[in-house]
């Protein structure tokens, strides 16, 4: 068995310490009970205090538990709460790019469409929420895929079917897709999914930058691509789309990256 | 997103509500541009007493209609008009010599004038007024705020009469400071917000002179009524003068009838609820005045310069976002508003319970004020998660009762419900309406209905739109629930609803 790391040990020493009522402890008290010279401990509490599990009364310079050991147990972000802070945005988002837009957050091995924005036209259209999608071919799920890795593991287990000839499933491929994703901050789907039918998505962070979901796109090819030869994605709405995830994030708490 | 608004012109629409001062920038589309806010202090001297400071409301004004401006990065020569839209009934009285108001505003929410309302009623009782005016003598309405006013304030009475003293609204109050102020101040006020002092009478659209008699407001204090759709004036002096000097202030509209502009409800039958705290639910019922016979308030829905005049039919609910305020802050059921629907969903139905949130008596369409809260139908089987269903099923029954009293006054069948507000992002809840009002429920794109409305009728006004078509073609359905409860279910699911209501009533046994 490989050697245990010292100053891990020391630091879960020290949350022990502080552990238990309302405790708070100075510096030389807790140097002093874990047998450290007060240098070390002040390093170790200092690292602990920057990741919040650890916070300094300022008046009397005692150290207790930070909040953030509390929130650890409870990461869940309730995906209301996501459609509320996200509804001013994605109404916004299908008004200046003219397309719906889907909300996604993982559930079992795909994505669950938690909010949906009609096309701003006056076709009839159908609430998609609570329909599911998969994870390894839209835009939506690449983009979870690509940035929670619960559902990375998720997609690479899942059995990646062909919707259509240009649907990728073998690993390699896409994984590759998955490095283009983190690396540019948003994922597509050109009739990857449906024929005729493109999406571009981008994530959505919360406070931590822990990915919670993915908002997106989706409308006819002839109208997300250039009617160019590349047919590539037009960038007005890729930047409509990051836009929008940005905004989201914001609300949520995530700092400007 | 800023990328499509580069382009003017715009309309900005102050919307100066009950704990805040908004201004929002509207393009061609009727998109947002900007959107500056500012709170104000709201003061609580004694129990059911609230007031504000109406002279830090008229700062506020100033400071986020510059703010907005500013953060849509504009001039003076991009804005066509500034419209207005404001909480309604609450009251203040200034000297237009000084321009100081003489006493703090008293907000719709104010009980202070309870009694005299009662005794005003006489032998005849709460509907007095209620032919000529379409309300029932409550303590919201503007008009025995002023007589309290003028009762309770030193000399103000005799510097009334000597003509010194104005009366107004939130609008009247912001138009006449946009305006010049004691500089040549325009003193109007839009039929909306008349229609709600129990002064104006709905058959002329003009002040009742017996019923000003009657109440106690000398007419001389009052402002002239308008349309809520013309130029009433130009911004003209202090600090605005400098920004904005020059552009026309023209609209007004209570914030509810600016919602029902702002959702486009301009044919007869069209209906808008607006999901807060409490609901308000009004219908367009196009030129008729439409006597209520089930506890709803005829009112003015608005006017469009010398068009003519849209009436419409009021139904409020009490508590419905506070029921699930309730639910998180005194129950301590769940830790977040949104919470409720995560809770509500992890079972099929509401397990045979049912919860009436009567908090403060029965309003539309009982007025019981003898009635208090009950959950009815507990067993042992009940959940949290039931009571959670519960909660969500007492916004859309009450929903419910409203549309058939509506129904029931104005012989119009609900076609479609328009809604607004903060709880159309809980889509159970959406769903459940839809379902227990057995009609599509359908929420635009912008949420912010009320100031799109004043802004609507600003622009409607200086020629920026053509006419509620051009609006109309702006409006975009973001949403739409479709009923798909079968009707035996709804039907025996009301029932319970009725009988949950019916045990509500008679709790109060010696009502003071």
């Amino acid at each position: 068995m490989a050697r245990n790391i010292q100053s891990l040990e020391r630091a879960a020493a020290m949350l022990r310490l502080l552990a238990g009522g309302e405790r708070r402890l100075g510096l030389s008290d807790i140097a002093s009970s874990l047998g450290l010279a007060k240098g070390t401990a002040h390093g170790i509490l200092r690292t602990l205090q920057q990741e919040g599990f650890v916070e300094q009364d300022d008046a009397s310079g005692r150290y207790q538990l930070g909040a953030e050991l509390l929130r650890l147990g409870t990461t869940y972000l309730d995906v209301h709460e996501l459609r509320a802070r996200a509804l001013v945005w994605a109404d916004d988002l299908a008004r200046s790019s003219g397309e719906s837009v889907y909300l996604g957050v993982l559930h079992q091995q795909g994505v669950l469409i938690v909010h949906h924005v009609f096309r701003p036209d006056d076709s009839r259209q159908v609430l998609e929420i609570g329909a599911m999608q998969p994870l390894h071919s839209t835009a939506l799920g690449k983009v979870l895929s690509a940035y929670d890795p619960v559902a990375h593991s998720e997609a690479l287990e899942a059995d990646r079917k062909a919707f259509t000839d240009k649907t990728v499933c073998e690993p390699e491929g896409f994984e590759h897709i998955l490095d283009v994703t983190r690396a540019r901050g948003y994922a597509a789907d050109v009739e990857e999914t449906w024929e005729g039918v493109a999406s571009i998505a981008a994530p959505i962070h919360d406070r931590r930058r822990m990915p919670v979901g993915s908002v997106g796109i989706t409308g006819a090819v002839e109208r997300l691509c250039r009617p160019d030869d590349d047919g590539a994605l037009r960038p007005e709405l890729i930047a409509a789309v990051r836009d929008c995830a940005r905004a989201v994030s914001r609300d949520l708490g995530a700092g400007r990256f | 997103m800023t990328d499509a608004h580069t382009a003017g012109p715009f309309i900005a629409a102050i919307d100066q509500g009950t704990t805040s001062s908004r201004c929002i920038v509207f393009d061609r589309d009727g998109r947002i541009v900007s959107v500056d806010q500012k709170e104000h202090e709201q003061i609580f001297p004694k129990p059911g007493w609230v007031e504000h400071n109406a002279t830090e409301i008229w700062t506020n004004v100033q400071e986020v209609v510059a703010g907005a401006i500013e953060k849509a990065g504009i001039t003076r020569d991009d804005i066509k008009a500034i419209g207005i839209t404001n909480q309604r009934e609450t009251t203040v009285l200034w000297d237009k010599n000084t321009g100081e108001p003489v006493h703090n505003a008293i907000v719709w929410q104010d009980t202070r004038t309870d009694a005299l309302c009662r005794e005003l009623g006489r032998n005849v009782g709460q509907d007095r007024f209620r032919r000529e005016t379409g309300l029932p003598l409550a303590s919201y309405f503007a008009g025995p705020k002023a007589r309290w006013l003028l009762d309770n304030v030193d000399g103000l009475k005799e510097r009334a009469e000597a003509g010194d003293i104005l009366f107004g609204t939130m609008d009247t109050w912001v138009i006449w400071n946009l305006t010049g102020g004691t500089d040549g101040g325009k003193h109007v006020t839009d039929v909306t917000n008349a229609s709600r002092t129990m002064l104006m009478n709905l058959h002329t659209m003009q002040w009742d002179e017996k019923i000003c008699e009657s109440i106690g407001v000398p007419q001389q204090i009052l402002p002239e009524i308008r349309s809520s759709a013309e130029v009433y004036g130009e911004i003209t002096g202090g600090k605005l003068g400098d920004l904005l000097g020059g552009i026309p202030v023209a609209s007004a509209l209570g914030d509810q009838q600016a919602a029902l502009f702002g959702q486009t409800c301009f044919a007869e039958g069209e209906t808008k609820s607006t999901y807060g705290t409490g609901t308000f639910m009004v219908m367009n019922t196009g030129d008729k005045i439409i006597n209520s016979y089930s506890g709803l308030l005829t009112t003015v829905g608005y006017k469009i310069g010398d068009q003519k005049t849209v009436y419409a039919l009021e139904g409020s609910i009490a508590v419905t976002g506070s029921l699930v305020q309730w639910m998180r802050d005194q129950m301590g059921l769940i830790s977040t508003a949104a919470e409720i629907e995560t809770l509500a969903l992890s079972v099929e139905d509401n397990g045979g319970a049912y919860f009436v949130p009567a908090f403060s008596g029965l309003f539309a369409p009982y007025w019981r004020s003898d009635a208090r809260g009950v959950i009815a139908g507990l067993t042992r089987y009940v959940t949290k998660a039931h009571l959670a269903r519960a909660v969500l099923e007492a916004t859309a029954w009450q929903t419910r009762e409203i549309a058939d009293a509506m129904t029931k006054d104005s012989g119009v069948e609900l076609a479609a419900l328009k809604v607004d507000g903060g709880m159309t992002s809980n889509n159970l809840l959406m769903q459940t309406l839809a379902d227990f009002v057995d009609a599509p429920v359908v929420r635009p794109m912008v949420a912010e209905t009320t100031c799109l409305g004043a802004a609507y009728a600003a622009g409607l006004a200086v020629g920026f739109w053509n006419s509620t078509d051009d609006l109309r073609a702006n409006w975009r359905r973001a949403a739409e629930w479709t009923p798909r409860m079968d009707a035996e279910t709804r039907a025996r699911e009301y029932k319970s609803w009725l009988k949950a209501v019916e045990r509500t009533m008679g709790w109060l046994e010696d009502e003071e």
